[in-house]
């Protein structure tokens, strides 16, 4: 198989999946392939994965106690 | 009678009630925080929907260890099944209209701290809690929640596609879009909630 080059768009609309391993083994490696040279595309990789960590860590909301007591309250007489 | 449940035996009613009690308990600041991301309002609802449902088919659960991502699916799929009964949100967005945008590359084309040198993480952490919940909550919830839910929340592409009861593809078009939809509405919020100017001022 030859190696065939995409354009930064196609790379850019793939990053998300490929750094979640979703796309098909061809794609996969055409994304990478892309990113070898492609210097911005590496920027949008990078950014994505700080996108990714931000979503991720982002802190869960408190369960206020009022709305915890009535849920245990809820449950405790189910 | 002595019923084993995988790893969860229980032998009356009373002791049941108390394994589902420890579960619930121990779940509901997770459940809760769940429901917020998923809902705009109602997110108490939703968690004591869920708490009943799961409470009557406590039966079927197999493992204690499965017993957080049980009771969380069966959140979800109570939100499911609520967004169906309210067909709200059904509106598709256009592809073509949100796929060109990139934050990225509007950081950096708009320069938003001249002085930075780590611009897009100062763009990142100029959002506080709230703010990524009011970023959350303009989109809507048919592509919130598999951004939710997968980036977030951790679930796998193909459990969401299960739990929200969509084809795989689907969900796919749809997680991308709502990384694109969650990203522009990043960059407008900043702007509309003067996130920018804030740090411009300093």
């Amino acid at each position: 198989m030859t190696a065939r080059a995409i354009p930064c768009s196609d790379a850019v609309s793939q990053l998300w999946d490929y750094l979640d391993k979703v796309l098909s083994p061809e794609d996969q490696a055409l994304v990478e392939g892309h990113l070898a040279f492609c210097r911005r595309c590496c920027g949008e990789l990078e950014f994505a994965k700080e996108l990714r960590s931000f979503l991720a860590s982002n802190v869960a909301d408190e369960i206020p106690t009022d709305v915890k007591d009535r849920l245990e309250r809820f449950v405790e007489e189910l | 009678m002595e019923r084993s449940v995988g790893e969860i035996t229980v032998d009356s009613e009373a002791e049941r009630k108390a394994a589902f009690e420890a579960l619930a308990r121990e779940q509901l600041p997770s459940l809760y925080s769940l429901a917020r991301r998923l809902t705009n309002d109602g997110a108490e609802d939703l968690v004591q929907e869920c708490l009943l449902k799961a409470y009557r088919s406590f039966g079927a659960l197999r493992s204690a260890e499965a017993g957080p991502a049980w009771i969380r699916q069966i959140l979800v799929n109570g939100f499911r099944d609520r967004l169906r009964k309210e067909a709200r949100s059904v509106e598709e967005v256009g592809v073509e209209e949100i796929d060109d945008f990139s934050l990225y590359r509007t950081i950096a084309d708009e320069d938003p701290f001249p002085y930075s040198d780590t611009l897009h993480g100062d763009f990142l952490e100029a959002f506080g809690h709230e703010d990524v919940r009011a970023v959350l909550m303009r989109m809507p919830e048919i592509y919130r929640a598999p951004l939710v839910l997968r980036y977030m929340e951790g679930f796998a592409t193909k459990e969401i596609a299960r739990m929200m009861d969509t084809p795989l593809g689907t969900t796919l078009a749809r997680l991308h879009r709502g990384r694109k939809l969650f990203e522009r509405e990043m960059w407008v919020y900043a702007e509309q909630a003067g996130l920018l100017e804030v740090k411009e001022a300093r």
